[in-house]
This record gives structure tokens, sequence and C-alpha cells, in this order.
């Protein structure tokens, strides 16, 4: 799996953060996403893609990859 | 002049439309009929427009995540809740603005709600219930939950979030109460935004000769350093301060009295000490109650095909989000409180861009508030019977006026 996040398009909502702190974090002064792990392990793809598809402002982009 | 609206005018239902007798927690059946019927329907609004109303799940995110739909008041076709002035008068500040102006203005002020910043001031919200709790415990029964628990518990957290003296509560209580009634005149509503920006700008201003370590502070910093006008962090300031009181305090009255309701619930969530059973539990009542019921508001810029239907530029949208979060095609039995079920998908907080700046906050006070009032007043009861509760129906957040409890 390969994620990728879009800053511009990101709203802060926090939503992906609640999801999967171990992937996502926010950024100190404007409260963007941070992307801590473009490339999860196995555990946390289900989380992930859920966080995917709850962002509001659909910033996350999930690349399922073999 | 041509008109859009190709259904039969005494076809198209008055909006918003009346829950059922007996059903507080429930929307309206009329809507929830049109849901089962289709995606989209037409209503009609107190000056006679008719836009859609978008009743289902995924339309409404897929409408609220499209960049062909505006949410700015002055944008043709924008179902107007009430006779405001179009003219930018009354905008509150970026939810009812779009991109880019929209992102500009909410990125300086997203920084203090990030779930780490949220999470770091869970001991002073536990302190703020605890001291809230131990008064109640030492005042006379029955006593009125709203007043003395449900409104000042959310009203300390943002007034410390943001700096603003607590001691002024009755002051801007009283004008955010106005502001919110939908049954406020516009003249009645115009005068409680004029006294709260008014308030804020002075506050603003105070800030800028001697910034503090709050929110507005920051938003004076920003004044000062020419990126914002004074104006504008008021009006900023006042949305904060009403959205950061009004829509927690709904929550945690209607949540008690949907709790007392479903004694089943209550007595599984005080039983328990899983923090994840208290966390579904405030998603559950964030999704059952759904207190925003007058739908989110937006305006078409260019025709959109959703749901088998054709949205035109220059029609209004009311995304019904308390409708959609009982959308039996997402949630299964939605009609139940199942404080177990995993419901964050609900859209309680609205979806796409202008989704709740403020929800981390609002999840961590009412996670405190859920797993602490009734663990530590394990008999509180309703003091008179649910008829006699007077709900908010004419509210643009849904509530209780009164919730009297005794113990």
């Amino acid at each position: 799996m390969k994620v990728t996040v879009d800053e511009d398009r990101c709203c802060g909502a926090g939503t992906c953060v609640l999801l999967v702190p171990e992937v996502f974090d926010q950024r100190e002064d404007d409260g963007v996403v941070v992307l801590l792990e473009a490339a999860p392990a196995e555990g946390f793809h289900a989380a992930v893609r859920e966080a995917a598809n709850v962002c509001p402002a659909a910033a996350i982009t999930v690349a399922e990859t073999a | 002049m041509t008109s859009t609206v190709d259904t039969s005018p005494a076809e198209v239902p008055d909006f918003p439309m009346e829950r059922a007798a007996g059903r507080p927690f429930d929307p309206p059946p009329a809507a929830r009929a049109k849901q089962e019927e289709s995606a989209l329907t037409r209503v009609r609004l107190w000056d006679g427009s008719t836009p859609w109303l978008v009743t289902r799940y995924a339309e409404q995110r897929a409408l609220l995540s499209d960049s062909r739909v505006s949410a700015d008041i002055a944008t043709p076709g924008y179902p107007s809740p009430a006779p405001l002035p179009k003219d930018g008068g009354s905008r509150i500040s970026f939810i009812l603005m779009d991109d880019p102006e929209h992102n500009r203005l909410r990125r300086m002020v997203t920084a203090p709600f990030s779930m780490r910043r949220v999470a770091a001031m869970r001991p002073a919200i536990q302190q703020i219930v605890d001291d809230r709790i131990d008064e109640l415990l030492a005042g006379p029964r029955p006593v009125d939950l709203v007043e003395a628990f449900a409104l000042p518990v959310p009203s300390l957290v943002i007034c410390e979030l943001l700096g603003v003296p607590y001691s002024d509560h009755d002051f801007f209580q009283e004008n955010s109460k106005v502001i919110v009634r939908r049954a406020a005149s516009h003249e009645e509503r115009m005068a409680g935004h004029a006294a709260l920006s008014g308030y804020l700008e002075r506050l603003v201003g105070e800030k800028e000769a001697n910034p503090a370590d709050d929110l507005l502070s920051g938003l004076a910093v920003r004044v000062t350093a020419g990126e914002l006008t004074r104006a504008e962090a008021a009006q900023m300031g006042v949305l904060l301060l009403i959205a950061g009181h009004e829509t927690t305090a709904n929550m945690i009255a209607l949540g008690t009295l949907a709790l007392l309701e479903h004694p089943d619930q209550l007595a599984l969530l005080r039983s328990s000490d899983d923090p994840k059973l208290v966390a579904s539990a405030t998603e559950e009542l964030l999704r059952y109650l759904n207190i925003t019921h007058n739908g989110r508001r937006r305006a078409v810029v260019e025709d959109i095909e959703v749901g088998g239907e054709v949205v035109r530029a220059g029609e209004g949208l009311i995304l019904a989000n308390d409708i959609a979060n009982r959308d039996t095609s997402v949630f299964e039995d939605p009609d139940r409180l199942d404080i177990t079920r995993d419901a964050h998908r609900h859209v309680a907080f609205g979806f796409g861009v202008h989704q709740c700046l403020g929800q981390q906050l609002a999840r961590l006070e009412l996670q405190i508030v859920y797993s602490t009032l009734y663990r530590r007043i394990p008999t509180l009861a309703l003091a008179g019977d649910l008829a006699d509760i007077p709900f908010k129906h004419d509210g643009s957040v849904y509530g209780v006026y009164e919730l009297p409890v005794t113990w």
C-alpha cells in the first residue's frame, strides 16, 4: 500500500489522526495533515482505507500495490 | 423568467418538517418517507423557494465534496434559512464562504483544534466537569441540567480556549441564543450579531496590545501583522464562541435525556470503564441525535447529475444530515440507539471542506461528560414527564430548553 496526502486540500478536521495516529499527524502551526508512514504495515491497511474514506476533503489517496 | 421547478407546487412539502409526537429523538417522518422514495426531493422554504432536500447518505457526501457546490450565502439559489441580508453583513465568517477565501481563514484557527492540542486539554476539561458536578451535588434538587451543567461546561471550555472572560457569559449566551433561535426576527438576529461582534472587536483590540496564550490573541497578532482585519477576527470569534457552546451544550442535555429514556444503554455505559465504549457511545449519540436539524445549505454553480436527478446551476441544496444518519444502507436498524455500534461514519459534523472544525474538541468534551456524569450521579433521573420537556423545535440547533433532573 502506498499512501499520499494533498496538503492543499486538507481542512484539518483530524479524522485521519483519530482513526490511525500511527500513520497520520497534524502540522503544529495550521493542523494540516502530516503523513508519518507512506507505506504502512499491513495491520494498518484497513484503518488507512477508512481514513481515506471518511476524509471530508478527499485529501488522502491510497494506492494498493502488490 | 423561467422556472426550474418541475414539480406541481401543491406536492412540494414545507421545510423544515415536523417531528412526530412522542418521538423527540427521531427526525421528521415525512423526510424519512422521502428518503425511501429518492435521494433528492423538492421542499418549499419560508420564502416560497423550492430547493432540493438531499436525504440519502451517499448523495449527500458526494455533493458536499463537489467543487460545483457553493457554501457562499450570496450565490444565486442559496437556500437561506431566514431573511438574512446577502450583502455579507451577516456572513458568519468562513462557514459561508468558498475556497480559497474559506481555506485561508479556516487555517488561521485550525491549529488549536488539532487532535494533539485538543487531547492536551483533557485534564482541564475533566476538572471543569468535576467542579460542575460538585456544585450540582451540593445544590438543590430538582435542578435544570441545562443551566447548571450542560451550558456551563462547554462555555467554560471555549472561553478558556478563545481567551474570553467567562464572567461575561450571561451577555454572550443571551445574544447567541437569539442568533440560533429559528423564530427570531431578522432585527433581533442582527442585533445579537452586532452586540457579539462589537464585544469581540473590543476584546481583539485589547489582545493586540496585550497578546496572551489563547486563540483570540493568535488572531490579534495576525491583525497587527496586517493578515486579517479586526472585524474579520471578531467574526471568527463570534462563530467559534457560538459554535463552541450551543452545539455541545445541546448534545450534553439531549444526550442525557436520550440515555435516561434508554436505561439499558445508560447502564451499559455506566458499567464499563472501556474508553472505546465511551468513544463509540459518543459517536452513536452524535449520529442518533444529530442536533443540526436544518441541514447544510448550499447552492449549485454548475449542473450536476446525482441520484437520478440533474441539479441545475442556481438551484439550492439542503443536505439533511439527520436523515442521512438514519440511512439504512449505511447504518443497520438506524432508529435504534445502540452505543456498541460503530457509528463513526456519521455526518453529524457535516462533510466536505466545511466539516466541523471543532469536532475533536466536541468529541473530547462529550466523552468526558458521558463517562463522568452518570457514574458520579448514578441515580440521575428525569424530574417530571418526558411529555413536559420543552424541545428546541424552533432552534437551528436541536435540543432541550430545560432538563429538570433529580437524583
